[in-house]
């Protein structure tokens, strides 16, 4: 078993905010990310996918179908938007933490990888966003 | 405890397979199937694993991990073509995943049982791609 991992780049704005909460208590709850119009991030993203080293051609995974695979299912949708507005599920009130979007990255991916890897091919292993120099987002897919 | 040292080496190499057709390695491979060959600067990093000695408070000292990387590694594979001039890449295909694996025989055997252990094997062909081996059968990962 070996684990190949790609990084990918977006750049996004997100407010955090909870309509269910008062200003103060949303203020309180997430400080500056509360800000009312949004910022933004340079978003790097990793893919890691786990396998087996094919015999005839070394490779894990089939990295052009990847690359397709991220570019059609997050990187069209969220590179350059405003989150909050733009990109379900945070169109309909999910608030887009990082962890929030790592988790909606991974339902997006293995909703199509079976399709694009098949049922033998390399497993989705892990999702990883760096957000910040200093702030990451991890999480195993099994 | 897990200690890490890391080491870079540039090499050139072709993706491609010589059984197959041009049509059918720029399939599989894409950029990396140009017969002319391209190059990178790898970064590896290297993994051992194992108590802190009790005397000197180190896992290993990290003098020899380097003395065997720049040995192992370094002398044979910086600014080499890996195709031309590092066996087994003669006869196997040098993708990401399989110098991996060769990385992993080559500095293993200077790890044996009863010291620090080797545990992974990451290995950076560029800044947006990297592949981690844990050994066969995934002997060095964290349980």
């Amino acid at each position: 078993m070996l684990e190949v991992t790609r990084r990918y780049h977006f750049s996004a704005s997100h407010r955090l905010h909870v309509e269910s909460f008062s200003d103060d208590a949303n203020v309180q709850m997430f400080g500056k990310c509360n800000s009312p119009f949004g910022h933004g991030h340079n978003y790097m993203l990793e893919v890691t996918a786990r396998g087996e080293v094919d015999e005839a051609t070394g490779l894990v995974i089939d990295q052009p179908a990847l690359n397709e695979l991220v570019e059609g299912a997050v990187l069209r949708d969220m590179d350059m938007k405003y989150l909050n507005e733009q990109v379900p599920p945070f169109t309909q009130g999910a608030v887009p933490t990082t962890e929030n979007v790592v988790d909606e990255i991974r339902r997006r991916l293995q909703a199509r990888w079976a399709d694009t890897f098949g049922a033998a091919g390399p497993k989705l292993a892990r999702i990883r966003i760096i957000e910040t120099r200093k702030n990451e987002f991890e999480m195993s897919c099994g | 405890m897990r200690i890490t040292r890391k080491a870079e080496f540039s090499s050139s190499h072709v993706c491609a397979r010589p059984d197959w057709n041009e049509e059918q390695n720029q399939r599989v491979y894409g950029a990396a199937a140009n017969p002319h060959g391209h190059g990178h600067n790898y970064i590896l990093e290297v993994t051992l694993e194992g108590p802190p000695d009790p005397v000197t408070g180190m896992v290993l000292d990290l003098k020899t991990l380097k003395d065997v990387i720049n040995d192992e590694v370094i002398e044979p594979f910086d600014h080499k073509h890996l195709n031309h001039e590092v066996p087994p890449f003669d006869r196997v295909v040098p993708t990401a995943e399989n110098i991996a694996c060769e990385l992993w025989k080559r500095l293993d055997r200077h790890f044996p049982e009863g010291g620090a252990r080797l545990q992974r094997i990451r290995l950076w062909e560029t800044q947006d791609l990297y592949v981690d081996y844990h050994g066969p059968a995934g002997r060095g990962e964290a349980n």
